[in-house]
């Protein structure tokens, strides 16, 4: 596997900071967009992500770490939290975080399943429910009129649980070179052509995007998502070393 | 310390057993870093290769036919979930490396897909690492890095690489996969070496 270096010296990265909530976004019933202000933010790579960390008044804490949703913008650090059943911290994070409250992060982190704007080559996004947000990431960052062709498929159980759900179409419908690809696997709206179903081989193959476009891949979801997806895209052809995973399980209430 | 206005946290997770910084988890989540890499086991092939260049080879029959071990032991992911009494069946590296001649320290572990992590060669012996090859009675599925993988419980769970086709012996330590990326060399959960500096 071919390796990139992380941007940022080591010890900023790994220092603790405080990380004041300047506002938030519902973006579903069950997803919030936070804004973070984190002061001397040092900047991160489409598709990084932080540990985010409480602490409560007699010293407890919990850490978890959650995707990073749009490039690097000043001190701004815009996270997209789904809340996860019976969670620790997302549902504090989605339900009870308020502007002005106060939380600490550390990163960015990861170094490997990471878009850089300027990376040539057509781009191919897999993303399996709130594993869009990294790709959301790539997706905001790729500069207009990109000789880089983007493509997102992206599944989701419902429309109401699409993330991003007009900024996406807004995206495509410019005509600059992103398409969306929409995958229900519960309900689809009235008219869907494709219906109501896993992701299958064709779903990755659509719009005339093939193996030979060579494409970075990148995959994100639930496990079981990211492992079908994935030995899809190895199936079709695309050679695994084009093939960037990261996937999450029930693991992070 | 920074407080964060009325967090007051579920504590469910406080167990002696527990390394700092981590949660419990009933579930086995995966992380990899690429496409899972699907091993037939007649293709299957465990070598270590010494610092002088000697090899030493295991087919899958091989492995087999050597002792085995069952052990139940807590695993730790950098990711910060923990799940304790995991059921495994493997061979001991002790028995693995019991023949082979070696000056070396360190060890890089070579996976199919690509991945390496480096370890101290003193932390692949003495009961603390197996080549493991069943998971809870059931043979290791793919994504779980079946056919084989390495298990060093008492380290962070990427050093337990998936996948694994050779044990690269070395004088010198160099970082591997996610070690280059900026994780840390040794891992020990219990002191919280997740980062390079930790």
């Amino acid at each position: 596997m071919a390796r990139t270096a992380i941007p940022g010296g080591l010890s900023a990265r790994r220092a603790w900071r405080s990380a004041t909530l300047a506002d938030r976004r519902p973006e579903t019933a069950q997803a919030v967009t936070l804004v973070l202000d984190v002061p001397d933010w040092p900047g991160h790579v489409p598709g990084q992500h932080v540990d985010v960390r409480l602490t409560s008044e007699d010293g407890y804490r919990a850490t978890r770490s959650y995707s990073v949703a749009a490039p690097t913008d000043g001190d701004a650090l815009e996270l997209t939290v789904q809340r996860v059943p019976d969670g620790e911290v997302s549902t504090f994070l989605c339900d009870d975080l308020r502007r002005g409250d106060t939380v600490e992060v550390r990163g960015p982190l990861g170094g490997w399943f990471v878009w850089r704007p300027g990376q040539p080559g057509p781009v191919l996004l897999v993303a399996g429910g709130s594993g869009v947000v990294p790709l959301m990431s790539m997706l905001r960052a790729r500069p207009a009129g990109s000789a880089s062709p983007f493509r997102l498929v992206y599944s989701a159980r419902s429309p109401e649980d699409l993330l991003y759900r007009e900024e996406l179409a807004r995206r495509a419908a410019e005509n600059d070179g992103v398409e969306v690809g929409l995958v229900f696997t519960r309900s689809a709206p009235e008219g869907d052509r494709r219906g109501v179903g896993r992701l299958r081989p064709e779903d990755l193959t659509g719009h005339g995007w093939s193996v030979d476009d060579a494409p970075t891949c990148y995959v994100c979801g639930p496990t079981g998502f990211v492992e079908s997806a994935a030995a899809h895209l190895v199936a079709l052809g695309h050679p695994p070393e084009r093939i960037r995973t990261e996937r999450f399980g029930p693991s992070g209430p | 310390m920074t407080v964060t206005r009325g967090f007051h946290g579920r504590r469910r997770d406080s167990d002696a057993r527990l390394p700092p910084g981590q949660h419990l988890t009933p579930d086995f989540p995966v992380l990899s870093a690429g496409p899972t890499p699907l091993v037939p086991r007649d293709d299957w092939e465990l070598i270590v290769a010494t610092e002088d260049g000697t090899r030493h080879g295991w087919t899958w029959a091989e492995l087999m036919a050597l002792p085995s071990e069952d052990v139940t032991v807590d695993i730790h992911c950098v990711t910060s979930w923990s799940k304790l009494d995991t059921d495994w069946r493997g061979v001991s590296l002790d028995t693995v490396l019991a023949d082979v001649d070696t000056a070396a320290d360190f060890a890089m572990v070579h996976s199919h897909g690509g991945y390496t992590t480096n370890l101290p060669l003193e932390d692949l012996l003495d009961g603390r690492a197996w080549i493991a090859y069943e998971y809870d009675g059931d043979e290791l599925a793919p994504e779980h890095g079946g056919p084989a993988r390495l298990l060093v419980p008492h380290l962070y769970l990427w050093k337990s690489a998936k996948w694994v086709r050779e044990i690269e012996l070395m004088l010198d330590d160099a970082p591997g996969f996610w070690e280059q990326l900026g994780y840390h060399d040794y891992g020990d959960p219990w002191r919280e070496q997740r980062y390079q500096g930790d």
